[in-house]
């Protein structure tokens, strides 16, 4: 630069200017005491007459509480299931499935307020995802594969696709409403009723999602919710009614479903963790890779199965980014997830928290250098400030191990092939980022990266239309898109 | 007392509003002065469909769709004046349920017309359909809502815009379509909905320079000289059956590119 | 001929161990960064200091074929004092004429504060010879103009010849002497953020007081992205030597809402430093009285009508 100046401004230099706090309306959601499950197009009493209450993590004060399944009660809800595939649903014009598809995505455009505000209260996370993320893909999810219903013919030339029965269905609390979505959605464009387990810490949405069954006159039994904790999948997986399983969740557990399948002839899909790298070379468009970057790991407090938890910058690049990216930081909003103006929300469960702080702890101790924004968190409630590693070693747990978190490690390379070793030095495979302004880069890293999605200057980008699922240790099947369908066929051939 | 009714003007439907024909004739259709459109008329339409193409067809799939689906839901809700307009219930029933199949195809027809082609060289090729561009169509009086319903919604859920001509006897279907049309979500232009005489309107269209196909369902008789005025621009021209369903009645509106890239580090 | 620019495709390389970099814009990415942004909430009395702060930052501008000196008389009025019902409403920045009306804002402005902006430089083409410019630039400045807003040379910049676009620059600085620059990019004719990113720099590097987006007179003139996307550039100049630069979104602002987001962008860019009006302006015609509206709604609770305000 040629000349050098500083202008001494004359007015105060700072500004003290706060945003407000903007907190969405909460009573658009009526939040009832109790919740039962929903069986045969009914709210019921679970036989075990266990109940738990779902906390605000936000709060920590308890909301509501929510029936504990037992294998009674899954028993039934997959019986139920069963007569409504038999007596019904299997048989029904595919155009009038379709029908009811696109009623339910409508039902959920038309309650997505609703939706979105029960998201946050009972998930953490910021309304502002939840409003313009979670629910509008969710009623996406549903329209577009309601579509499908009655075009199964064109998606699967010269084979005759037919329902499997029973979809037993197990969702994770990262994505409440859209991961339900994901999962009933091809489920029931296929021609299959479904049994499906919401997370035990976010059941909210899927429970407001039965009233949306009902308004939808949707046939009892097609649709049936059983809330509970682990106990509850785990009846769900043993129980021998079911045609199919869906898991998404741990890869610790899929490994367990896959041993307790094994023989069963279940068809089975996993959609499981990831350690995913985010590769930075520089010729990228920085402030929009640092965009790209936070929205990769802070996006839903990181809880995120595809975040883009390991970032790998060229080393050239390393420094302006870098600082470029604390800059970022520190102006990220954490706090109430009911505030439009918050950027990372609550943590979901006082465990979760633990764990991140276990594993943050590791990085520490292992050598890796923190670096935190200043931020002021609520008092009460689970909270962790988004967190960045640098120094980090390819040996150390926080490059290993998924935190689910808030936490993202920095890495370097100097290679485009290096870049593609050390992204694929992991057991698993979900997804992957690549930064740079050369097209052919950008397809050769894709032709290499061992991942089942490969976001190029972009990152979390989800769609209906397109297929997601992972590599290796991060599960097998895809949801979304045409191929989201096969794994609720069967062919006769 | 009885209560005296109001009578409907039929008009055109051009550019999202509802004219009179410019040349201030009607027609007697069913017994009511339906509005008989002119070349000029027709002009008008076709510019106010190039003038909508480009936000059309830039629409993402996905809100094509919705559009579409909008569509439905508004001619479910003047199911009984459509079912007056044709030969009754199930009629407008299969009307709209096609309605419905093809708004489900607006964001799956580039993964089923679509292709990745494993070129032998270091290329990632890909092919994925586009509109054709402004799609004039003579559609066919029989069924008369089926009819106009299974030529025009397979040309506009690919992101063509239209301009449609219906046939005298449709001529009040067509009314009611297009007020369905308008109470949905289609921007202004994107579909045209002409009445009239179609000998009269259908040499001007398959002469027209700015249009980009024509499709001649529902001409009567031989289309020789459409076809010959047609080659002045290459148009596509197009002969269906009048009552087909099928994502290949939407891939004759469609063009498809190929896109060549290189791989390498 | 003046010194070509280091920033500017990669002639005179440094051997420091960052290269210059002009950089590239990712146009989704960006966009959708100053969709986030134009979605901030903010509270009721961060609101109406706010818009005071846009009233401070706003250069009121009138550049018509039909100006006279009445129609100048009547915005320095309101320049000076927006709001006659409200005194405690604050004068704008600067009032902004063309070259032949100087005089007259000048003597009206006499005194106030409000500073006296005009455009030069062939101006909103830019299509001239380099001596009118320069001529004009002269003259502007001796009518008594406090700040000069010229057009760059798109011509020139879009057939690749950046030298020509900064030697023009450097030379108009050089006969500004006191004044301050504004170097309007005319953004909606430069095609890409690639293009905007190129031309702030070049702008910057010879001699920029403020880079502006728009002249007003092209569609589009500012928008959030474009903006955002100068600011950018901003703040790389600044992590990068310490040089401080203003930013001038101008034309198409005609709500508060709009002005809103703009300080919101600014504020999260850029950080506080930059919430003055020495760093940031609006150019705007309309906007003011909106901004007057949204202010007496804030104070009074009712929203208003425009047969309140003046229009001047």
């Amino acid at each position: 630069m040629a000349q050098v100046e500083k202008r001494v401004s004359n007015l105060p230099a700072t500004f003290e200017w706060e945003y407000a706090p903007a907190p969405e309306a909460r009573d658009i959601v009526q939040i009832r005491e109790q919740y039962g499950l929903f069986i045969g197009g009914e709210e019921v009493e679970p036989r075990t007459k266990e109940w738990f209450p779902s906390i605000s993590p936000a709060t920590e004060e308890p909301l509501f509480e929510v029936a504990l399944a037992g294998e009674e009660d899954v028993a039934l809800a997959v019986d139920t299931a069963r007569n409504a595939f038999e007596n019904g649903w299997s048989e029904l014009a595919p155009s009038e499935r379709a029908k009811y598809l696109f009623r339910v995505a409508r039902l959920i455009q038309e309650r997505s307020r609703e939706l979105a505000v029960a998201e946050s209260l009972d998930g953490g996370k910021p309304i502002r995802e939840s409003r313009d993320v979670d629910i509008p893909l969710a009623a996406a999810h549903f329209f577009y594969y309601a579509g499908w219903a009655d075009k199964l013919e064109y998606a699967f030339p010269n084979r005759t696709p037919r329902p499997l029965g029973v979809a037993a269905q197990i969702i994770p609390w990262n994505f409440p409403l859209l991961m339900l979505s994901w999962k009933i959605a091809p489920a029931l464009a296929c021609g299959n009723t479904v049994v499906l387990k919401p997370a035990e810490t976010t059941p909210l949405t899927a429970m407001i999602f039965a009233d949306i069954c009902r308004q939808a006159e949707l046939p009892p039994g097609v649709v049936n919710l059983v809330t509970g904790d682990g106990t509850t999948g785990a009846h769900l997986v043993r129980n021998d009614g079911i045609d199919k399983l869906a898991f998404t969740g741990s890869t610790e557990v899929g490994k367990l479903i896959m041993r307790e399948l094994a023989g069963r002839n279940v068809k089975l899909t996993l959609e499981l963790g990831g350690k995913a790298a985010n590769v930075v070379f520089d010729d990228a468009a920085l402030d929009q890779a640092v965009e790209g970057i936070v929205n990769g790991i802070y996006f839903n407090q990181g809880h995120v199965c595809c975040a883009g938890s390991r970032l790998l910058v060229q080393e050239s690049i390393y420094e302006p980014l870098l600082e470029k990216l604390k800059r970022r930081l520190s102006t990220l909003r954490v706090g109430d997830p009911l505030d439009k103006n918050t950027d990372v929300g609550a943590i979901n469960s006082k465990a979760q928290l633990e764990k991140i702080r276990e594993l943050v702890a590791s990085g520490e101790e292992e050598g890796a250098e923190i670096y935190q924004p200043k931020c002021d968190l609520p008092e009460r409630g689970y909270w962790f400030v988004p967190t960045l590693f640098t120094n980090v070693a390819q040996s150390y747990r926080i490059a290993q191990e998924e935190i689910f978190g808030p936490v993202l490690s920095v890495l370097t390379f100097r290679t485009p092939d290096e870049a593609v070793e050390k992204a694929n030095n992991t057991p698993y495979g979900l997804s992957a980022g690549v930064w740079t302004e050369k097209g052919s880069r950008i397809l050769w890293m894709a032709q290499r990266l061992r991942a089942g999605v490969v976001w190029a200057n972009t990152y979390n980008r989800f769609d209906p239309t397109s297929p997601f699922g992972g590599y290796r240790e991060s599960g097998f099947g895809r949801e979304g898109g045409r191929h989201g369908l096969e794994p609720y066929l069967r062919f006769d051939e | 007392m009885t209560r005296l009714s109001v009578k409907k003007t039929y008009k055109l439907y051009i550019g999202g509003a509802f004219p009179r024909s410019e040349s201030g004739r009607t027609f007697d259709a069913a017994g009511q002065n339906v509005a008989r459109a002119s070349r000029k008329d027709a002009r008008d339409a076709v510019r106010a469909a190039r003038a909508a193409l480009p936000g059309w067809a830039a629409m993402t799939a996905y809100n094509r769709g919705q559009v579409l689906y909008r569509l439905a839901e508004m001619m479910e809700a003047r199911a009984a004046d459509l079912e007056a307009a044709c030969s009754g219930r199930s009629e407008v029933e299969a009307a709209i349920d096609r309605t419905v199949w093809y708004a489900g195809w607006a964001d799956k027809l580039a993964q089923v017309l679509g292709s990745s082609n494993p070129v032998a060289g270091p290329y990632f090729d890909f092919t994925i359909p586009e509109p054709t561009g402004v799609v004039a169509i003579l559609a066919p009086s029989d069924p008369p809502l089926l009819g106009l319903v299974s030529r025009t919604l397979p040309a506009l859920v690919g992101g063509n815009t239209v301009v449609v001509v219906a046939g005298e006897s449709a001529a009040i279907a067509a009314v009611e379509l297009a007020e369905a049309l308008a109470t949905s979500d289609f921007p202004g232009g994107s579909v045209n909905v002409l009445t009239g005489f179609a000998d009269e309107l259908a040499p001007w269209l398959a002469g027209h320079m700015d249009v980009n196909a024509v499709d001649v369902t529902g001409v009567e008789g031989p289309t020789v000289e459409l076809e010959r005025a047609a080659a002045e621009n290459v148009k596509r021209v197009i002969r269906a059956d009048a009552d087909s369903q099928s994502p290949w009645e939407i891939s004759r509106f469609l063009e498809l590119k190929t896109v060549w890239h290189p791989i390498g580090p | 001929m003046a010194k070509a620019p280091v920033l500017v495709g990669g002639f005179e390389l440094p051997s420091g161990p960052r290269l210059p970099r002009v950089g590239s814009v990712d146009a989704v990415a960006l966009e959708e960064r100053a969709a986030t942004l134009a979605k901030r909430s903010i509270k009721r009395e961060s609101k109406v200091q706010a818009l005071e702060l846009a009233i401070r930052m706003m250069d009121l501008t009138t550049l018509e074929g039909q100006d006279t000196p009445g129609k100048v008389a009547a915005i320095c009025s309101k320049a000076m004092r927006p709001d006659p019902v409200d005194v405690s409403v604050p004068p704008v920045a600067a009032v902004c004429v063309y070259p032949s009306l100087v005089g007259i804002a000048k003597e009206r402005l006499a005194g106030s504060g409000v500073k006296v902006a005009s455009v030069a430089t062939a101006f909103p083409s830019g299509q001239s010879p380099i001596d009118i410019k320069v001529a004009e630039t002269r003259a502007v400045v001796e009518f008594g103009a406090d700040e000069v807003d010229m057009v760059i040379d798109r011509g020139a910049f879009l057939s690749g010849r950046y030298a020509r676009v900064f030697d023009e620059i450097v030379r108009v600085k050089d006969a500004c002497g006191e004044a301050h620059l504004k170097v309007i990019l005319e953004t909606g004719e430069l095609g890409t953020y690639d293009n905007v990113r190129r031309a702030s720099l070049i702008a910057i590097a010879a001699g920029a007081d403020f880079i502006k987006t728009s002249t007003g007179k092209i569609s589009p003139a500012a928008t959030l992205p474009v903006t955002l996307c100068m600011m950018e550039v901003v703040r790389d100049v600044h992590a990068e030597t310490g040089h401080i630069v203003g930013i001038k979104p101008a034309g198409g602002i005609r709500a508060s809402k709009q002005a809103i987001q703009y300080l919101v962008t600014l504020y999260e860019t850029l950080g506080a430093e930059w919430m003055t009006p020495d760093l940031f302006r609006f150019g705007a015609s309309s906007l003011l009285n909106d901004v007057l509206m949204q202010l007496r709604k804030e104070k009074t609770g009712r929203y208003q009508s425009g047969d309140y305000f003046t229009i001047d």
